[in-house]
């Protein structure tokens, strides 16, 4: 199903100092191995050390010890092939979408209508090229989060990490955006790691599920989500890989 | 907007009323308080001999130049001074030492170092801007959302871009409004700043008034300071909002008048 051996996370551990200089191990021997194109959700409950994970995978954050490998090359710090999307979007209030879009396009040395030009097509698959004009104030957290999508998409990282994106929309707006990210990654290809709470969520959009222990940063299980794509949420395999995931989590009865 | 034209109207049109009663009831000289009437005909003199327009042209010209050099310190430095947080820490106690000092206090040393004429009222407005613009800069600065530079690193956005592109326009809503601080500020101390040292102005309007007795001149020359403080504070208002708007974000007040 996947081409290759893509991210190596190889026996992290990471430790932060409190107030208090008591050591406190967040992640603990994290071993993991992604391969290229691969659709992987982190479940865990608040404060399992996913969203560190996500960090370190970054390069926001350097681990106490070992290594983490995108494409053979040691992560060592960010870069534009690695892009991260938040819970609250990160979007620039002052900048209006088609700005914000361009905003990792500057960086690059592009010329302004190049970068415009590339920053309109990413605006029209993420379906908003009506509201190119409005300040993100102006519109839905729906809306938002497909801003933020879409300025991710177009330095055309080959891993985007989302950490809890749809955390902050209703449930049924949830639903919509989860077809929409598919839709986008089989389009182009990316690997997602993406980090979320909901185990609904996860058994919809995964080809792996890590489950993590509630503390110490563990992984308790991986399970495989072998099920064809667009999955009926209603159907009893459906279910079936809810109930592992709710095995896992110790709460069936 | 009706509304508020009629409250300005209503208590303007009291205070006249007390003023005029305080004139003709009140058993004291002229001189002590001059009736609204006569006050009019000395503004009315004031603008037909144009001595008026040329005091006032004076004050702003003077008001501009220390405001639009403080903007610039204050901005620069402010950002400059947010950024590096070590070297504030060493700098924040000597601003907190200086900056309830009013300017006036350093008059006499304003006057040895820059003489008389115009550069003494700059520098008094300079100081009275600098620091409200100085510290609403730094602390703008230091509350930007720390996702903002996660994400400028992220994208590979380097120095000097990310000042350019990320911490001064997400501090520029709040800088604003230490700029409106600043402007109330500058004013009041433009008009002290030229009763001390300079031949022209409105401060000086009032004080060579005095010396010559016509304190109805006196008054013309407080109204306009009033009117003009209005003014200035009513055009920063409307600058704020349409900044904010741009900003993407929603004016305080909609109605600027």
């Amino acid at each position: 199903m996947f081409y290759k051996l893509y991210i190596k996370i190889d026996k992290i551990n990471k430790i932060y100092t409190d107030n208090h200089s008591k050591e406190v191990k967040v992640i603990d021997d994290f071993n993991l191995d992604i391969e290229k194109g691969e659709f992987l959700c982190i479940l865990g409950v608040s404060g399992c050390g996913k969203t560190t994970l996500l960090n370190l995978l970054a390069g926001f954050e350097q681990a106490t010890t070992g290594k983490i490998y995108i494409d053979g090359k040691e992560v060592d710090g960010p870069s534009p092939n690695c892009i991260m999307t938040f819970q609250n979007f990160g979007l620039l209030p002052w900048r209006t979408v088609q700005k914000n879009v361009e905003l990792g396009l500057e960086a690059k040395r592009i010329d302004k209508k190049k970068i415009k030009e590339i920053a309109n097509q990413y605006i029209e698959m993420v379906g908003l090229s009506k509201f190119k004009k409005y300040h993100p104030s102006q519109l839905s957290s729906g809306m938002q989060q497909r801003v933020a999508i879409a300025r991710a998409l177009c330095v055309e990282p080959e891993v985007i990490l989302m950490d809890e994106p749809l955390g902050a929309l209703d449930s049924i707006t949830r639903m919509k955006m989860q077809d929409e990210i598919l839709n986008i990654w089989e389009k182009k290809k990316n690997t997602i790691i993406f980090v979320t709470h909901d185990i609904d969520e996860s058994v919809y959009l995964a080809d792996r599920i890590v489950i993590m222990t509630p503390h110490f940063g563990k992984i308790k299980a991986i399970i495989d989500v072998d099920l064809p794509r667009r999955r009926d949420r209603t159907s009893i395999e459906f279910l079936k890989f809810i109930d592992k995931v709710f095995v896992q989590l110790g709460l069936n009865k | 907007m009706l509304k508020k034209s009629l409250n300005i109207l209503i208590g303007f049109s009291i205070l006249l009323i007390i003023w005029q009663i305080l004139v003709v009831f009140g058993k004291y000289n002229e001189y002590f308080l001059p009736s609204p009437i006569k006050v009019f005909f000395g503004i009315i003199e004031l603008i037909t001999d144009g001595s008026l327009f040329i005091h006032i042209r004076i004050s702003l010209f003077r008001f501009f130049v220390g405001y639009i050099l403080a903007i610039f310190a204050g901005i620069t430095l402010g950002l400059l001074l947010g950024w590096l947080t070590k070297l504030w820490g060493v700098i924040d106690p000597i601003v907190q030492f200086i900056r309830p000092i009013s300017p006036i206090a350093w008059f006499p040393f304003i006057v040895l170092w820059f003489g008389i004429g115009d550069l003494p009222a700059i520098v008094v407005i300079f100081i009275a801007s600098f620091f409200p613009i100085l510290l609403s800069t730094i602390s703008a600065v230091q509350k930007i959302n720390p996702i903002y530079l996660k994400i400028a690193k992220n994208f590979g956005i380097k120095q000097p871009y990310v000042f350019s592109k990320i911490i001064f326009p997400a501090a520029f809503p709040y800088i604003m409004i230490g700029l409106h601080l600043a402007l109330g500020a500058a004013w009041i101390f433009l008009v002290a700043g030229e009763m001390v040292g300079a031949q022209s102005g409105l401060g000086f309007l009032i004080i060579d008034s005095r010396n010559n007795l016509r304190t109805d001149l006196v008054l013309a020359g407080i109204i306009f300071i009033g009117v003009l403080g209005v003014i200035l504070d009513k055009l920063i208002k409307i600058l704020e909002n349409w900044i904010l708007k741009n900003w993407g974000m929603e004016p305080s007040e909609k109605d600027v008048l």
